[in-house]
């Protein structure tokens, strides 16, 4: 079974690679980008049937490795 | 005074370091991140680099490697534990230290001296070191310390707060502050002080000739505060 994550910066830490993107962005003539914040998306094949035990697994993955949630938030979706 | 630097794949400042250690007289052992123990030791250095290439965050990958429970062990069991750049990054991501470092805030990657100022000297790696601002190199993309509010708040009551960067008075503002730290910090204490991350090398500023000698302070002062 395939589990999507996507892991993003926590509201108020900065992101200055969004910021930059935004600012390319803006000068590319798209004025009416407001704001950009990057993140990361993990696509995770996991040898189980059961959706929500799979999800739990994901879960307990992400809280371990694959976000720091000094900065970072996870979405499972 | 016997040290053990931990190599990483992707680990690049592991022979400086163990030059640095050799050159004033610890008894210095390279140790391979495979491996399951680590040999005796009184101080165990993750030296710089980039290990696995900085993939998912740096640090990260490393410090889920199977030495780091000997590592983890080691310091909680009170044992100098220093980790240098890539090594400051490891420690946060394993917990030993709060916070976490974070791209540069002007997306540079920097490599430069700077002045550090030694913000607490009661801990085995500053104790009566003469000096109180040191010259040191740093080189990294990420080294932008960040922590939550309550951590920093911690930090400060404990005296966490190694060193800082500054001027070369001492002066700690923005203008000083080469990568967007919080209070400037390069360098942070776990709670005990025994475990210390700082981004600065001091093993490159180790000859006179060819950098400065303010590295040669620091681990002079850390064998003599082990006597």
């Amino acid at each position: 079974m395939k589990i999507k994550v996507i892991v993003t910066l926590k509201n108020g830490v900065l992101d200055p690679q969004g910021k930059a993107i935004q600012q390319t962005l803006n000068g590319m003539n798209f004025g009416n980008v407001e704001d950009v914040r990057q993140g990361k998306y993990f696509e995770i094949e996991v040898k189980e049937k059961d959706e929500k035990k799979a999800k739990s697994l994901v879960d307990d993955m992400c809280k371990k490795l694959l976000a720091n949630l000094v900065i970072e938030d996870y979405k499972i979706v | 005074m016997r040290s053990s630097v931990i190599i990483f794949p992707g680990s690049n400042c592991d022979r400086d370091m163990d030059v640095a250690l050799k050159k004033f007289g610890f008894k210095n052992q390279m140790v391979w991140h495979n491996d399951q123990s680590i040999p005796k030791s009184d101080l165990i250095v993750l030296p710089g680099g980039f290990s696995y290439g900085d993939y998912l965050r740096c640090g990260s990958i490393a410090s889920k490697s199977k030495i780091i429970k000997s590592v983890i062990d080691f310091a909680n069991s009170g044992g100098l534990v220093l980790g240098i750049c890539n090594g400051f990054q490891i420690l946060t991501e394993t917990g030993l230290l709060n916070g976490i470092l974070q791209q540069n805030k002007f997306l540079n990657f920097i490599c430069c001296n700077v002045f550090v100022k030694v913000k607490d000297k009661q801990n085995k790696y500053f104790k009566d070191l003469k000096k109180d601002v040191l010259e040191l190199h740093i080189a990294h993309n990420e080294g932008n310390y960040f922590c939550s509010d309550d951590e920093l708040k911690s930090l400060e009551d404990n005296n966490q707060i190694a060193v800082t960067y500054c001027g070369k008075d001492g002066t700690e503002n923005e203008k000083t502050n080469p990568n967007g730290a919080i209070k400037n910090i390069a360098g942070i204490f776990n709670k005990n002080k025994n475990v210390l991350g700082m981004m600065p090398h001091p093993e490159r500023m180790i000859d006179k000739y060819l950098s400065g000698e303010d590295g040669s302070l620091f681990f002079k002062n850390i064998l003599d505060n082990f006597k």
